[in-house]
Order: C-alpha cells, then structure tokens, then sequence
C-alpha cells in the first residue's frame, strides 16, 4: 500500500489531546489516588549527611507509634534481594560499580541515602515514627566538587581507591586530531560547567505494591516511564518470576528521564509486600524527591576547537568530567556517552576526539534528564562556535554557514563514527535568522551601546543536532547496554470495527493516546475515535522497551505503522478471497477494498474484521481474527535539529537578565500532531531557559543539599517566559517509514546554549566572554564589576 | 509534610481568642496559614492548639475613619490589591499587594497575619512601616495602639504579646506619590530586596529582606531631608544597615541593589 493511497487525512492536523480532559477535570488517576484496601505505608529514613558511617539505628520509639508495623533496615531485609540494584550499562569492562542495595547498610554516601523503612497502617503515624528512629551516625569528609573528586584527595569507595568509576574514550584518530591542532592557524579552548539540574516532575514519585489474594504474585503500581524494563529488573533483583509480575504505570505526572529507572523505593515496597503479605505504598514528598530522585546534568567540560583562519574548524577534541553522584543507578555512566558523538554538533568536522571520565560525589545520584548527554554537548559546541567567532571577527550565523555539513553529504558519515539519516541545515538556519528580524536586532544593539543605555541586547544563535529514536540493538549492544532498543506494536481490529492498538512506550505526558490514534486512523481509514491505545501495563502490554530517548513515535509509532499495515495486507486477503478477484486489483481507500475499476464492488474493513471473526468464509490457511503485531528495530537513529535564537535584555546595574524573545525553528521530519510537537518544544525550551537562567541544585559545604523546596530550587512558570515564535522546517528522515525524527528532548538540546550565547554576546564588548549556568542576577552583576575592573 | 498533631478551635469574636490564648500555654493564632501552616509542615512550628480566628465577623473591611483608613487584620491581601478606597488614598498598600506570592497566597494570606508574623523578607509590612502605620491589638486588659516604629522587634517577633490579638491596622491618608521595586528572579517569588517609597512632603522609605526585620531607610531619609540629591540619598542606601546572604544573593550585592532601587523609586516620586 502506498502513503498516498491510505491518506486518510487525520496525520499532520493540531487534533486537540484525547489524554486532557480527565486531567484537566482532575479525574486522571496517579498513583497517588489509586484507592488499595488494606495498604500499609512506608516512608524511609534518610541520612542527613552526606558521608557517614551509620553507627547504630534505634527503632524502638518508632516501633511505639500506634499504626506502626515494623522499622527495617538494611540487616532485617539482607535476605530480601538476589542481587545489588542495577546498573545497565557499564560503560566500560572495568567500570567501577559500587554494591547498591535499597537501604545503606555501612555508610550513607549522600544526603537523602534511605537507611531504614517504617512501615505503619497510615501515612501520618509512619512519618512520626520516621522521626523517633535515631540513627547515630559517625560523620566522614564529604567528596562534593567534581574536580576535587577526581583528584582522590579524599575517596568515597576505599576498596577502589579512587572517585573515578570509569574513563571511555573515542579517538578514532589520534594523529589527525594532533596534527589538526599542530597546523591550526587558531585554537579555542574553553571550559564550561553544567549544573546538577532537580528533574522536578510535576508528580513526585508513587509506588504501591500488592500481593495478590490468591498466593505469590504481585502487581507493582508505579509512576514510572519503563513498566517493562522495570519488571525485569524488580524480577531479578526481588528475586521473583517475572511471570509472578505485573507493573503497571497509571497516569504519570511527568519524568523527563528521572522515571527511567529503578528505584530503592521500589524494591522496598515490593519486598516489604512480600513479607507483610499485604500492600506497601509510598509517595514522595516534595522536598524528599529533590534528593531521592535522580538529578540531571552536572558536569565539567573542556572543549578545543582547531580552525583555520576563515572559521573553518578542523578537529575538536573534548574531555569531560561526568558527576555520577553516590551510586551508578540504571543509565547513569551512560548518559554522557549519549553526547558522546555529537561535540562536533552539525559542523563538518574532519577530527574528532572524545574523553569521558565518571566520577562519584556524595551527593544523589544522577541519570538522564531531557536530553541526557546531547544537551551538554550542544552547549559545549555552540559556546564554543560562538567564540571562535568572536576570536575571528566573524558573525555567528556566518561562521556556522561555513560550517554546516552541507545538504548533498547526506547521509553524513561522522568523524565520531555515526551516519546522520538527513539534514539540510542552511535553511533552516537563514529562516530563523529572517524570523529573529537579525540585522534589524543587531542595529538596535549597536544603538543601545552607543546611546550608553543601562539596559543591553543580546542576541544568542544555537544551532542543534541531536540523535535520538534509541535505538538500533546492535548499536546499543556495541555500546555495552544492557537490552535492546526494539520496539513493539499491535492492532487489533474487534468484530464491531472498534480498533485496540496496543503499544510499548509508556506515555507520561507525552499525548501518545492521540498521536498513536491519529496514525492508525489514517492507515486504517477509521476515526481516531474508534481507536483504543492501550499501554503502561505489562498484563496488557506485555511486550516493550518504554519511553525515553525521544524513542517513541519513532520506533514505537513505526512499530504501530507496520502492524496497521499488516492488518491491511490480511484483511486484503479477505477481500480478494470474499470478491473473488485477486489482491492486486484491490485498491484500499477510505477503509474500504475496492475493486479497481469498478469501486462498487467494495468490502468495508468493518465487514471484513466481523469476517474475520466468524471465521465462516477465510481464505484456506487463513487465521481467523483481524490483528497484528510487530516488533520493530531502528536501522538507525533519528537526527532532528533546528535553530533556536535569544533576545536578552541585560540590565547592568542589578545583573538582571530579561528574556525577551525566542525564536526556534526546529525539524523533527514528518510532523503527526503539530499541536503536540509545539507542546514537546515549548516546555524543552522552558527547561532549557531554566537551566540557563535558573536552576541548580545547590549543596553547602557539608554536603546538604540547600535548594530542597520549590521556593529555593527556581523552576521557572510562564511569567518568566516569553511566548515562543516557532516555525519548522521538515527534512523527513529516511530510517524510518513515517519520516519522523524525535522532538520530546530538542527543546532541552537547543535551549541552554541560545540563552547563554545571547547574554556573552550582549555584555562582549565589556570584556565579558563567558557566563556560568544559571546566569543570577548576581553572577552577571559580578561579571559585570570585574569586566568593568580591567 | 504532615505537622504535628495540634488542637484547632475557631472562635467567633476576638474576647474568645483573647481568652483562650491567654488559658493555654502553647496555642498560637490561625489567620490565612499561608505562613504559619507551612512551618509547620516543616515542623520549625509545632503549637498544640490551633485558634481560628477567621469565622470571626467584622474583622475584614477598608474605611475611612477618623481622617485614617482602618483596615481590618482578616482583610486578604486580594482586597487589599483591588480595593478602590485604597487605590485613591493609600495607593502603595494595592500596588505592594498585588506582588505578594501567587493569586492562591493574595486569596487566603491576612494583612493581620503577615504583620504580625513579623518577616522581614514580606513585602506589606515595609510598607505599613514606610507608612508609619498604627496597629490596634486587643488583650486581655482591652485595646491599645503600637507605632509602627515599636511593633518589628525582632526575627519573627512583634510587639504582640502571645495573648494579644491584632485587630487593625490604621494608615494615614495623604501618601499619594509612591514608588514599589520590588527585585526577585520569578514572579511568584519573594524579594531579594524591595524598596517602598512613599512621599507626602516627606519622603518614607521601607526595605523588604534588607535585614531580619523590615526596616526603614534612615540614612536615605535623613539625607534627602537635609536636601542631598536623588542620586547622593541613594548611595546612602545601605549605610549602617548588614542585609543577609542567602543563595538569591549576597550581602554585599544586596547592598548594592538597595542603592539601585532606591535610586529608581526615588525618580519614580511625583
Ligand atoms: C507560596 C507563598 C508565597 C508567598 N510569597 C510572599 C511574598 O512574595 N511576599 C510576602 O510578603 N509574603 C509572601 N507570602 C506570605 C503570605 O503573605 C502570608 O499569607 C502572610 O505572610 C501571613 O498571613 P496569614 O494570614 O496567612 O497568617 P498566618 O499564617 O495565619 O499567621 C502568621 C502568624 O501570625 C499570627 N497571626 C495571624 N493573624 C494574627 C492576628 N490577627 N493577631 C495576632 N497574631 C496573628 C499567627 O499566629 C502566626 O504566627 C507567601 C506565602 C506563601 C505560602
């Protein structure tokens, strides 16, 4: 069947979200909600410090609270585990992985590290036992700073003698690079520092797990973006059959990577389920999941750039410090590595040169956070850019045309060693530029500064590029990850024409509902409304790879595109056979088989699935029931990019920066739900924003963590935005046959650098040529003052 | 966040609070909780006894009344924000308002409340001090009326006493000319520093977060009274005055942004 013939006219339209009316009214179920008779709660205790040995733990207070059922620690559940928590992905053969069990047995390595549960028939009398539970601890130094951690002044695991988990390196070619920078008639060497970033999800973490009456099985609830992967690994680690497993997502308020994991809260619940045979729930509390939860970022970059004198960049060479925090949860060495290939961004850049090294802090752990990787290394590369500009006298929209990979290269084998899928970066670069109004905005900046105005504009060009749609197996596999990156799909069309798709991503936020609906409407010609998307329950859904990565629509949606085909190609069958002509002289349009040349002689695909259902007049060999599944692996990743432009306003007096504008033209290929890609861009670009201007997690110098409320950890609302102009280019990608490319973490990917580039550029003829993440008011007046020094 | 277990009683006139906070040892006045319930959460709050005194009838209104406007210490910091009586005659008190937290906060917070709570990082009080307002408690032994100058004692202290219960807050009329900066990083969020500036012949100047109380300006005053210039007043700004450190910024640059505001509000004044 081709595209044309089953336009059926719903792909490509701003279909309003199928998933918002029961949020907005308040009926969607969290986890939170879920009514579960007969639950007892946990709430853990946590250790204050962020390196000590726990010496004794004192429970019998606790156990005195009237609801109380028990205190465990680390000693009464030792039995309870076949296996450390794990990590997925080591790195390297000789990473070093420290033993990570739901609770600290010997030492608490970060502040917010559980070192005993309370359990108790209500939530309040577990939190008032939780405070009787006296721990004594015996305080150690805390590793805080990433570089001093590197060092091994002082180390946090003695058995491996160093903070240093892993050191990867991609040098494809060392003597290139070398020669590059020997010959370069200008080197830029810069270094840059990315903040720990609190993923702050709307919905803080749930967990509820519940033994079934009847004997040893388990459904855990859990706000979770991988229910599948999850199952696996709550299976070997609780020791329990995964047949004897059931994880279920409910509504999920939002992750951004800090779901993609596996949680101690989990595995206690779980296990405590198991002992108690009966429920354990747990709900974080805000404050507590600024440390429970993973972080984001953090991390130390040098990049150097080798040019010639036109702005023609030869080779980069980067070398970063990547902060793993106290333990290595389920991605955490591997979320730098997923930068690891771009910091040569979308530059046609002959020699490359990448070194990671992963360190531990006392300090929480950290994993994906929108973007995971990319994020660091666009900032890394656009800052970069956008110096050697400024060494060369060059304007930053001209120096990246010089560089661009040019639009016939494609596909574009990187010297990093990846193959871009598509691209056609002038374009949309010129239109962002036409969009921004540039010329007309750097006249008024010349204006200001001649005027001798307080207030300065800035203007910050970011162009991105960014691989997503993980991924294909092997290549994950090539990179020591521990599953697959397939995904899977099925359509189901019922006797009464009502389709069941059912999926394995985990939506948690994303409008998959709609946008999964919309495709299969087009491929079978039916409304979306009579299309069912079922996912996030491993009982109905018992096959996936979840949702991170920007992986969604285009591995699980082209999973889905492929099985709708197949129901099209047996129900075809069908047809041929019921109208007694061959499959070939069949056209389907509209959701009907038509005869070709005499469109009378039809048969809807309604008919043909009650057919397929008495199974009365099948084909020979012919199964009866109209459905069909697929599992799909990527041949490749996606490549989407795009150009994102900051107008600031810098006030010089308080350091006061004022985001005025932002424009971003981005391209995810073929578009399935504008309305929904806006949304993904619009609340990437606010994260990014806040990184730039925001949010840090800030620890003192004991090691707690000082930004544990939303009134001293600054995520920014709408008030501090301004609306965003988007347009897109659309450059379909090839690897997959709806031509998408991922758009849930470009917003994040693009963002962070256009804002930084943008207040460099509005103080750079002070003197000012670099800014720290997040840009205070304070830290720019300070910039300020000492420009104004020399 | 779950508090304490704590008693609650709501009472229906303030002789009822007045009595009861003066029997129990641990009790403490609930007006809109939006200070007080959330220490509590934290537990840096525990009272056993919670008295409610927002049932109270007549407690919540802005008149005219013996050449002063008399606001009643129930009325939310919305009325304040929206009342016209107030946008003619004291025209700070809405503008200061209207910045107080988040709509959520404006509907349930108390100017009573935020007064008496004492912060010197809250923005209305620098204002009913940059005012020279009145406050009306009631105790045990009846009424009496606390200079704004002698009611912000401390670090969350007032000239309350534990039994007392502040029924009004008086603010004279004439202050037409103002000018509020208030600097934070987002809308919602509470001043790194705040500057309110009144003038009525005179010029009065409140600092919010300028130390742990709110404070007036004395050193700006007295220099503008003796007739120094805007920009020579200013540099004055955090003369005497040790602002605190926080990670929204520094004493030192607190200094700094005191002397900006204070120039800017300054220029604002017609
Ligand atoms: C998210 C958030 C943001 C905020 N942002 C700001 C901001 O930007 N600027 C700002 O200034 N404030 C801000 N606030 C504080 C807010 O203004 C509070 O409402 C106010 O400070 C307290 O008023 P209340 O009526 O809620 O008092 P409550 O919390 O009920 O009481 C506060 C204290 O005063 C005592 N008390 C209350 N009424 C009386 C009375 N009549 N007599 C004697 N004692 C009394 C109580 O016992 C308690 O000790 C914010 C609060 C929140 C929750």
């Amino acid at each position: 069947m081709s595209a044309a013939e089953a336009k059926g006219g719903v792909v490509g339209t701003r279909k309003l979200r199928r998933e918002d009316p029961e949020l907005l009214v308040g009926q969607a179920k969290f986890g939170d909600d879920l009514a579960i008779p007969g639950a007892l709660y946990m709430v853990l205790v946590r250790s204050p410090f962020a390196h000590a040995k726990i010496q004794s733990i004192e429970s019998e207070a606790a156990l005195g609270v009237p609801g109380v059922v028990g205190v465990y620690t680390a000693a009464d559940l030792a039995g309870e585990w076949a296996g450390p928590m794990p990590c997925a992905w080591p790195v390297t053969p000789d990473m070093k992985n420290p033993p990570h069990y739901p609770l600290a047995a010997e030492f608490a390595r970060y502040a917010g590290d559980g070192v005993a549960a309370v359990v108790a028939t209500s939530k309040m009398a577990a939190v008032d036992a939780a405070a009787l539970v006296s721990v004594e601890y015996e305080e150690l130094t805390p590793v805080l700073d990433l570089e001093e951690a590197a060092s091994d002044a002082t180390v946090i695991y003695q058995d491996f003698g160093t903070n240093t988990s892993f050191v990867w390196t991609l040098e494809p070619d060392p003597d290139g690079v070398r020669q590059a920078f020997d010959q370069a008639a200008v080197v830029v060497t810069e270094h840059y520092v990315h903040p720990r970033l609190i993923p702050a999800a709307m919905e803080p973490r749930t967990i509820a797990a519940v033994p079934s009456p009847m004997g040893d099985e388990y459904t855990v609830y859990s706000s979770t973006q991988i229910p599948h992967i999850l199952r696996v690994m709550l299976a070997l680690t609780a020791g329990i059959s995964e047949t004897k497993l059931r994880v279920v997502a409910p509504s999920v308020g939002g992750a951004f990577g800090s779901k993609l994991d596996v949680y101690a809260e989990e595995l206690l619940c779980l296990a405590l389920a198991r002992k108690l045979r009966q429920p354990v729930r747990f709900t974080e509390e805000r404050g507590e999941s600024t440390m429970a939860t993973v972080h984001g970022r953090g991390q130390v970059q040098q990049i150097e750039l080798a040019a010639d004198q036109n702005g023609k960049v030869l080779a980069v060479r980067a070398n970063i410090l990547a902060d793993m925090g106290a333990y290595l949860q389920l991605v955490t060495p591997g979320v730098p590595l997923l930068g690891a290939f771009l910091y040569h961004g979308l530059y046609d850049i002959p020699h490359y040169s990448f070194t990671c090294t992963g360190v531990f802090t006392n300090k929480t752990p950290t994993d994906a956070y929108r973007g995971a990787g990319r994020p660091e290394a666009t900032f890394a590369i656009e800052r970069g850019m956008d110096t050697l500009a400024d060494k060369l006298g060059i304007d930053p929209a001209e120096i990246r045309r010089r560089n661009f990979i040019a639009a016939d290269k494609f596909p574009y084998s990187s010297a990093a060693g990846l193959s871009f899928d598509s691209g056609n970066y002038g374009p949309n670069l010129e239109k962002a530029l036409e969009l921004a109004g540039y010329s007309s905005l750097r006249e008024k900046q010349a204006q200001r500064i001649a005027a001798g105005d307080n207030h300065l504009l800035g203007v910050g060009i970011s162009c991105y590029v960014e691989m997503c749609g993980l991924a294909p197996s092997r290549v994950l596999g090539a990179l020591s990850y521990g599953a697959g990156g397939w995904e899977a799909a099925t359509v189901r069309v019922l006797p009464t024409a009502k389709v069941q798709v059912v999926t394995g991503t985990a939506p948690h936020g994303q409008g998959h509902e709609t946008s999964w609906s919309m495709i299969v409407a087009d491929r079978l010609g039916v409304p979306p409304e009579d299309i069912e998307v079922l996912h996030s329950d491993t009982a109905i859904s018992p096959l996936g790879m979840d949702s991170y990565g920007s992986r969604s629509l285009s591995v699980g949606g082209s999973a889905l595109f492929l099985a709708a085909d197949k129901v099209v190609e047996k129900a075809r069958k069908i047809a041929a056979h019921q109208l007694e002509v061959a499959e070939e002289d069949l056209d389907f349009v509209g959701g009907s088989f038509k005869v070709k040349g005499s469109p009378e002689r039809e048969m809807p695909l309604a008919g043909i699935a009650f057919e397929a259902f008495t199974a009365h007049n099948l084909p020979d060999g012919l199964e009866p029931n109209l459905e069909a599944s697929v599992t799909w692996d990527p041949p490749n990743f996606t490549f989407p990019f795009g150009t994102h432009i900051a107008v600031v306003d810098v006030d010089q007096e308080t350091g006061d920066v004022d985001l005025l504008r932002y424009i971003a033209v981005d391209d995810c290929g073929n578009q399935i739900n504008p309305m929904i890609v806006e949304g993904q861009i619009h609340g990437g670009i606010a994260q990014g924003v806040a990184q730039a201007l925001f949010e840090e997690a800030v620890y003192d110098t004991s090691g707690t963590l000082v930004t544990a409320s939303l009134a001293d950890y600054l995520v920014p609302s709408a008030a501090e935005l301004p609306s965003f102009e988007l347009a897109n280019t659309v450059t379909p990608s090839p690897t997959n046959p709806l031509g998408v490319k991922g758009i849930g973490e470009a917003g994040a990917i693009g963002s962070a650098p256009a804002v930084i580039n943008a207040i460099v550029d509005a103080l750079s003829h002070l003197g000012v040529t670099d800014c720290p993440m997040p840009a205070t008011p304070e830290r720019v007046w300070k910039l300020l003052q000492q420009a104004k020094a020399h | 966040m779950f508090p304490s277990k704590f008693e609650y009683r709501r009472v229906a006139s303030v002789d009822e609070a007045v009595s009861i906070l003066s029997q129990e040892e641990d009790a403490k006045i609930l007006a809109g909780g939006h200070s007080l319930i959330p220490l509590m959460k934290l537990r840096l709050a525990s009272p056993e006894l919670l008295v409610d005194i927002t049932k109270i009838e007549n407690m919540s209104y802005i008149r005219e009344d013996d050449g002063e406007i008399a606001i009643g210490a129930l009325t939310r910091h919305h009325a304040l924000e929206t009342s016209e009586l107030l946008a003619r005659e004291v025209p700070v008190l809405p503008a200061v308002a209207a910045t107080v937290g988040d709509p959520a906060v404006r509907h349930c917070g108390t100017l009573g409340g935020t007064a008496s709570h004492g912060d010197g990082a809250s923005d209305l009080p620098a204002a009913l001090l940059a005012l020279d307002a009145t406050f009306v408690a009631k105790g045990p032994k009846g009424e009496r009326r606390i200079a704004a100058k002698d009611f912000f004692t401390g670090f969350l202290e007032t000239a309350l006493a534990p039994f007392e219960v502040l029924t009004e807050i008086r603010v004279p009329k004439g202050y037409r000319s103002y000018s509020f900066q208030k600097f934070n990083r987002r809308a919602q969020d509470w001043a790194i520093v705040g500057v309110v500036a009144v003038r009525n012949g005179t010029t009065n100047i409140g600092y919010v977060n300028m130390g742990v109380t709110p404070l007036r300006a004395t050193a700006v005053e007295q220099q503008l009274a003796s007739g120094a210039s805007d920009d020579d007043a200013a540099a004055a700004a955090a003369a005497g005055l040790t602002p605190p450190s926080d990670i929204n910024g520094s004493s030192e640059y607190r200094a700094h942004l005191a002397g900006v505001l204070v120039r800017r509000a300054l220029s604002e004044l017609g």
